[in-house]
């Protein structure tokens, strides 16, 4: 059934990849963090999936301890569907092939990563992270 | 239905108390799309008029730090917010309480053992859904 599904999900998820990279407002918020990204630092070279994978799952110090990963609330499978670790708000997926409106919104964007970063970090997201986080998860 | 009416008689016999009318039973819906989306991303978005005016204006003020988390809004929707809460606040309930949960009524309408409270499908006080399936409607007449 596994080898059956694979071919299909393979499918799926380059599907979700092409969509991704085919926005052109994800293409643009991305453009504006890259160019953050090399004012706050001489040596970036662009942004990395597998960084972004490591940041979304953790876990991380410093942050409060209920909320050590982005997981924590979003679920290590960046698919499903997540829950508000304090009150239970079902929370949209966070993969751009399941709600392809993620990071569409450069405000709803800044929002959240105002928010979650000092929950779950104790501190601001770079702006090499946050393109990390949104090109891992406009991949999967 | 089943799990509805499941849900409804394991609250009756927690609470062992049937509720009488009570104004907060049945309140406006939100119809601010603002207030629907700000306040609906972490939470259902609480009716204005479950809390007094006072109240609204002290959650609005303290969205840097609400109840531990940070839920600061960019100062359009918060004005935005902040009036339709406060225009359609509640006449009573006591303004020195940010809590709809710490409001007498509130607290007189659920008195339940507290393990109530720790079941993984309701986790929070904050949670009207759990039990009230209407609640985002306005309908809390269902215990």
């Amino acid at each position: 059934m596994i080898r059956f599904l694979m071919p299909t999900l393979a499918v799926f998820a380059v599907g979700g990849a092409i969509a991704a990279t085919a926005n052109p407002a994800r293409t643009a918020l991305l453009d504006g963090y890259a160019a953050q990204a090399k004012a706050q630092s001489a040596t970036f070279a662009g942004f990395s999936a597998e960084r972004g994978r490591a940041l979304y799952l953790g876990p991380h110090t410093g942050g409060k301890p209920e909320t050590n990963a982005c997981a924590a609330c979003h679920t290590p499978n960046p698919t499903a569907q997540g829950r508000h670790q304090r009150t239970g708000r079902a929370i949209e997926p966070m993969a751009v092939s399941a709600t392809p409106k993620r990071f569409t919104d450069p405000a709803e964007v800044e929002k959240r990563f105002d928010r979650d970063c000092p929950n779950v970090l104790g501190r601001a997201c770079t702006a090499q992270e946050k393109g990390d986080f949104i090109t891992y998860l406009a991949g999967q | 239905m089943p799990r509805r009416l499941a849900a409804a008689s394991v609250l009756l016999l927690l609470s062992g108390v049937t509720s009488s009318a009570n104004e907060f039973e049945r309140v406006r819906p939100v119809t601010n799309d603002a207030t629907r989306k700000e306040c609906g991303e972490c939470h259902m978005a609480f009716q204005p008029g479950l809390l007094p005016a006072g109240s609204w204006t002290r959650i609005m003020d303290g969205l840097d730090d609400h109840f531990g988390e940070k839920a600061s809004l960019p100062p359009g929707p918060a004005t935005e917010i902040r009036a339709y809460l406060t225009g359609n606040a509640a006449g009573r309930g006591d303004p020195a309480l940010l809590r709809i949960t710490e409001q007498r009524w509130w607290l007189r309408e659920h008195r339940f053992r507290p393990e109530v409270w720790l079941r993984k499908d309701v986790l929070s006080k904050a949670n009207c859904e759990a039990c009230h399936r209407d609640a985002a409607r306005g309908l809390y007449d269902d215990d």
